[in-house]
């Protein structure tokens, strides 16, 4: 009995291992491919004319450094930001009082969120080109109101960069928030009022603490995203608004600078997954709601 | 024992058009343990958070302490609570759990350990406070549960079924120290269950809920030996409950036509005139068995013997088809299923119940 059970166990074994060849593969080939790729042209030389030249040099990271470029990463980190605090101020509430609501209105409300994915998110910012733009739909509204004399000309300017980038990433947040606030034990907030608590401190000492793993996936599931979002930037902003995802399309595409492209993205990747660490380490996050 | 701490008057509550509580008080004594025992969906659980101010009563006033705090938010009311599920916060040590209360009142911090490190040693848990809930077992975390709450000092500490979800031999031994553990701090119980040896064991007093109102209050003497309704009858160590027909009133003793039989029973204080319908509550250890052709009794026939916890029940059927249990200590006895016998009881053995007319004692 014991000398068959030998190679049945290896079988099992090598089964098991020619079922993860494909998510192997994969990796390799659309994960690991790209970013050693992309390591390595940030090195090369660009052509006169086209192309690449194999040859090695360290001037795309050189030429990061010169001010015009350092700006925009400082920009983008900035818009980054300021975006994803917005994001946590509406998204957190939102996703909290809708882990709150009946289980209709649960299905309803999810709804509603699902419904703008079903179009393209292009198309859904050239929407806010209607509103945004002199004489557009806010203007209207604001000028017949009678809150504003003149149009308020907010297209092409860094707040509609914000809307946009808000607009865009706001589901993330609200959607990490409600999967960690759906399974609250909602008794420990009442535990902690028969402890002593105001509803505040309830809020602040349990609550928060416990939607937090949620509230830090949100963070990162909307900061990364908004590093790289150039369209946005690019359909809201006009000219006016460089950030670092523009940068980099530019640079593949209209300057055709493929090398220094890849070092601003190795830059913004190293420079991004920093954050994630540094955040990681101030709020002891291990496990993060969704992702990771 | 004389102060009272805790007053509930006429309280109501209603979730949408289903009414929970139906206009329910009581007063309960400084360092009483009390038991409210019901079926689950009485309005036991509803009460307890009313106490705690949970919830709001549609109608009625709680009071604590002499104070009215109906409308007293829960992190104002001098008392706490253990959960049915503990509620223990996942996120903080055993230590920060029961530290809790303290904290939110400001105390020193040595303060807060001195307390927490008393009531680690209170419940038998000394050295646990640096471990998370997850990590303790089931008994364990309603030692830290109960532990959190009573290093509040409370007047009043409400435990909603805090034993519910403990294996068999764990729920003894935390009765027994839960038990003590009232007595050596003197704070006032107020205790759910649904299981009537645990509210038997362990209270002062017990009140049986039905449907949203009490149903009796009473030692667990009054509440076992002399049950006001067949509902507590049934409910608190299950008696037999026989319908039957008032015969004649000789001084205390009553002369009962049921079942085919003759039956006796006591007064109890209630008036009776001859031929008024009458309820009796009979426990099945009471039931005897009588060989004499000419003694008081009601003719059976035995249908099944079962053996169960140190008790031989045996199941009765009377000549009206209703059935009967009677128990004995031991394994066996002299009888065999199908056998024809006549049942009979001691007059001071059978309780009336459902007596609304006259509410003598």
């Amino acid at each position: 009995m014991k000398t068959p059970s030998v190679p049945l166990k290896k079988k099992k074994r090598s089964s098991v291992w020619v079922t993860l060849i494909p998510l192997y593969l994969f990796t390799l080939l659309f994960v690991a491919g790209p970013l050693v790729y992309m390591f390595v042209l940030s090195f090369q030389t660009r052509a006169e004319v086209w192309g690449v030249v194999n040859q090695f040099t360290l001037d795309n990271y050189k030429n990061i450094l010169q001010p015009v470029y350092l700006n925009t990463f400082v920009e983008s980190f900035k818009l980054a930001i300021t975006s994803t605090l917005l994001i946590c101020a509406i998204g957190y509430p939102f996703g909290y009082f809708m882990a709150k609501l009946s289980p209709a209105w649960k299905k309803r409300v999810m709804l509603l969120l699902m419904i703008p994915f079903w179009t393209s998110s292009l198309i859904r910012l050239y929407g806010w080109i209607i509103i945004f733009r002199a004489n557009g739909t806010l203007d209207k509204l604001l000028m017949g109101l009678g809150l504003t004399d003149s149009p308020l000309k907010l297209l092409y300017t860094y707040p509609a960069v914000v809307v946009g980038m808000v607009y865009a990433l706001l589901q993330f947040m609200i959607l990490a928030v409600y999967s960690s606030a759906e399974k609250m034990d909602w008794s420990l907030v009442e535990a902690a009022r028969d402890l002593g608590a105001t509803p505040l401190k309830a809020f602040l000492t349990v609550t928060l603490k416990l939607t937090l793993p949620g509230l830090l996936s949100g963070v990162i599931l909307t900061f990364i995203p908004s590093m790289g979002l150039f369209f946005i930037a690019d359909i809201l902003g006009g000219n006016k608004v460089v950030l670092v995802g523009s940068l980099i399309q530019d640079q593949l595409m209209k300057a055709h600078n493929w090398p220094f492209a890849a070092a601003l993205s190795v830059v913004l990747m190293i420079l991004t997954s920093l954050m994630i660490s540094l955040y990681k380490r101030i709020t002891h996050t291990t496990e993060l709601e969704g992702i990771l | 024992m004389e102060e009272t701490i805790l007053e509930l008057k006429g309280i109501a509550k209603r979730f949408g058009d289903t009414p929970v509580l139906n206009g329910i008080s009581i007063s309960i004594q400084k360092g009483e343990f009390i038991t409210l025992l019901g079926p689950s969906g009485c309005g036991k659980t509803t009460t307890l958070r009313i106490i705690a101010g949970l919830e709001t009563p549609d109608e009625g006033r709680v009071i604590l302490n002499g104070q009215d705090v109906t409308d007293t938010e829960p992190n104002k009311r001098d008392v706490n609570t253990v959960f049915q599920n503990y509620a223990l916060f996942p996120h903080m040590t055993v230590a920060a759990n029961i530290g809790y209360g303290l904290k939110l009142k400001k105390r020193p911090k040595d303060e807060i350990k001195k307390a927490v490190d008393d009531a680690l040693a209170l419940v038998q848990l000394e050295g646990y406070g640096k471990r998370m809930p997850s990590e303790l077992s089931g008994g364990q975390r309603q030692r830290v549960a109960i532990a959190r709450a009573l290093v509040n000092r409370p007047s009043v500490l409400l435990l909603d079924e805090p034993l519910g979800a403990l294996d068999l031999q764990l729920r003894r031994q935390m009765q027994l120290e839960l038990k003590a553990l009232q007595k050596k701090l003197g704070i006032t119980f107020i205790y759910i269950t649904h299981d009537q040896e645990e509210a038997l064991n362990m209270s002062d007093r017990i009140v049986v809920m039905n449907g949203g109102h009490f149903e009796q209050i009473g030692s667990p003497a009054q509440v076992y030996d002399s049950p006001r309704t067949s509902y507590v009858a049934r409910f608190v160590g299950t008696a037999n409950v026989l319908r039957g027909t008032v015969e004649a009133v000789e001084g205390d003793a009553l002369r009962i036509q049921c079942a085919g039989g003759c039956a006796g029973a006591l007064r109890r204080g209630y008036d009776f005139a001859p031929g008024a319908p009458i309820t009796l509550a009979v426990r099945s250890e009471h039931v005897e068995f009588t060989k004499d052709p000419a003694a008081c009794g009601l003719p059976a026939t035995i249908r099944e013997k079962t053996f169960a916890g140190g008790m031989l029940r045996i199941t009765l059927e009377l000549s009206d088809g209703s059935t009967l249990i009677a128990s004995r200590h031991g394994i066996d006895m002299d009888v065999r299923t199908g056998e024809a016998v006549r049942v009979t009881w001691a007059a001071a053995n059978a309780v009336p119940v459902d007596v609304e007319a006259s509410e003598a004692k």
